[in-house]
């Protein structure tokens, strides 16, 4: 049974955002990362690139398979987890602790469509 | 018995041979107009080893390795069936072995007519109008197939038609070798029972869309039935038709790609028609079109003149060259002798035969591992790992035991539409004995992931090298003999 936290946002295709103020945290979830297996890389956006809720903003690949990475909200990248460069089986050890990326949100109404906690347990079920 | 683990490198001492050359005679002046910085300074950093060393290595070598030769290969999508050895004996016939490509073509009319008659047999089997044996494997032949739809959009100057549309379920190489031929991927969704939803496909079918990639059977083994209606769909809007021949081999001599509506196509000589591969093959990619395309297809082609005899022509409106010669030549000569051998009336058994064992396999385990498409499967099909999932025994753990029981393992972790997919794909080469084997060691491991999972998470123990780690292989490959001493040292 793969952990989903409470006070997160999900979307569909396996990705988490946690809101703080004006900026999202976005990573991927428990099921994510147990479906991909041992992650070996993550192909990150660079801070200033724009980034659309429901397009992808990078890669993570696993020695299973690689997988795009959507983003779940729009705006522009202020910070990327640069641990993972070196450490992207961070991924694997604490999906929710070791976001991938912040985002300035540039339409937080956004939010809103995004799943919670609740419903993705429903998604993972299916 | 003791584990050869040697690189020739370590086999090399200063100053022995293997060989002596007799002294240069000819004046050798081919480098001459090279500039200066781009000639070799020094000697290439070559093993020194004896001929007995050379032998001993690759023979020892040889001996680790695991092959179609020493047992069962179930590898999913791969047609690993077995390569009959008269098409080594026909391609190593000096007569063509000792052929080169520059050789003027009327002192080469034998090997020109097997191309010739080869390409022939293909458009038959195909149900297609020509083909060129130029492709070096089934993703050239995919990337050469592609630039043929380009071209034919942009000869009748339809320059916007941008977009390949690719199922969800598609070997990776289509998205791929659509990306490669500068056009752009759209991605169409599969049904619950793996075939391509034409109530998806219907809106991304517009004037931007230069064709479609499939493969019939798909990557579940199953037989795309509404194939009529997409193929009307897609030609109606302007499209053409791409076949990816991965799959050919339950429909040779029953069904024609032509016939479904496919306008271009390749195929794997190495998968379907028995020549060798896995370890570098090589591979051998023909690509077909049907009537009106020919033209656009690659050069050097071999045209049969009216007297009889075989020249080698460019056609102008080609999309150009995608190789050197004439593509795998001995691949090609191996193909041939696998499809006379067999004869018309032979052909037509091998479909039959790779579904019956496929199903056999698939009704014989679906109580221990999970099914998710029921039915009749053409040549392959896909579990989704064990049924059991409380006992965390994964699909790469059975791929890993089934080694220690000395099969090979199933294509794993593809397709991507299922989380622990196993495809299994036996071929029409096996006996009846082999695939009962088969299923009492599939049948072992499932009881061997309830009663002591560690066993199972802990394979293999009986091969060469225990289970790798995929993790810091991927991270910090080593792939060179001067990485590899460094990493030693360290």
């Amino acid at each position: 049974m793969s952990k989903i936290l409470e006070e997160l946002r999900y979307s569909d295709s396996h990705e988490w955002a946690k809101i703080e103020g004006d900026i999202a945290l976005v990573g991927i979830t428990d099921y994510a990362q147990h479906a991909l297996g041992n992650i070996v890389y993550v192909d990150m956006p660079e801070v200033g690139d724009e980034v659309t809720a429901g397009e992808e903003f990078g890669a993570v690949e696993s020695v299973k398979a690689a997988s795009d990475l959507i983003s779940p909200v729009s705006g522009e990248v202020v910070e990327i987890n640069e641990a993972l460069d070196d450490e992207p089986e961070l991924l694997n050890a604490d999906p929710y602790t070791n976001w991938i990326m912040k985002v300035k949100l540039s339409d937080p109404s956004e939010i809103e469509s995004l799943l919670d906690a609740k419903a993705y347990e429903a998604v993972c079920a299916e | 018995m003791k584990v050869y683990d040697k690189m020739i490198f370590e086999l090399s001492r200063p100053g022995r041979v293997g060989y002596e050359l007799p002294a240069n005679e000819f004046k050798n002046d081919a480098l001459a107009g090279l500039p200066a910085d781009l000639k070799r300074n020094e000697p290439l950093d070559l093993p020194e080893v004896s001929e007995m060393d050379v032998v001993r290595h690759f023979t020892n070598l040889s001996s680790k390795n695991f092959g179609v030769d020493t047992g069962f290969y179930p590898l999913g999508s791969c047609t690993m069936k077995y390569n009959p050895k008269i098409n080594e004996e026909i391609a190593s016939l000096g007569e063509f072995a000792g052929l080169h490509p520059l050789q003027p073509a009327e002192t080469a009319q034998g090997a020109l007519e097997v191309y010739y008659n080869l390409q022939q047999m293909l458009a038959e089997i195909a149900g297609l109008s020509e083909f060129t044996l130029n492709p070096y494997a089934g993703a050239h032949g995919e990337l050469t197939g592609l630039m043929v739809m380009r071209e034919y959009h942009n000869q009748r100057g339809d320059t916007k038609r941008r977009k390949v549309i690719v199922p969800d379920s598609a070997h990776g190489t289509n998205p791929a070798s659509a990306m490669v031929s500068g056009l752009e991927v759209v991605q169409v969704k599969s049904k619950p029972n793996g075939s391509i939803d034409v109530e998806d496909l219907k809106p991304l079918l517009n004037d931007e869309v230069a064709g479609i990639m499939m493969t019939n059977p798909n990557t579940l083994g199953m037989f795309e039935t509404e194939i009529l209606e997409i193929a009307d769909l897609v030609h109606k809007a302007g499209g053409l038709l791409y076949y990816d021949g991965a799959n050919l081999n339950p429909l040779l001599g029953k069904v024609r790609p032509g016939d479904m509506g496919f306008d271009i196509m390749h195929i794997n000589l190495h998968k379907t028609f028995s020549t060798p591969h896995g370890g570098g093959g090589p591979g051998a990619g023909p690509v077909g079109v049907r009537k009106g395309l020919e033209h656009l297809l690659p050069n050097p082609r071999v045209v049969k003149e009216a007297d009889g005899r075989f020249t080698v022509k460019p056609e102008d409106r080609s999309l150009g060259s995608i190789s050197t010669f004439f593509g795998n030549f001995g691949v090609l000569l191996k193909a041939y002798a696998y499809i006379l051998s067999l004869g018309k009336e032979n052909l037509k058994n091998v479909g039959p035969m790779a579904t019956l064992n496929a199903n056999y396999i698939k009704e014989s385990l679906k109580d221990d591992y999970l099914l998710p498409i029921p039915g009749n499967c053409k040549h392959e099909f896909v579990f989704d790992g064990l049924k059991d999932k409380s006992t965390g025994v994964t699909t790469l753990n059975v791929a890993k035991r089934l080694l220690d029981y000395g099969f090979h393992a199933p294509t794993i972790y593809f397709p991507l539409l299922f989380h622990e997919s196993m495809m299994i794909e036996p071929t029409e080469t096996e006996s009846l004995e082999t695939l009962d084997e088969f299923i009492d060691v599939m049948h072992r491991v499932a009881r061997e992931a309830s009663e002591n999972p560690d066993l199972v998470k802990d394979a293999p123990v009986t091969t060469i090298v225990r289970k790798l780690d995929e993790t810091t292989a991927a991270k910090h490959p080593i792939l060179t003999y001067k990485a590899y001493v460094a990493a030693k040292e360290a």
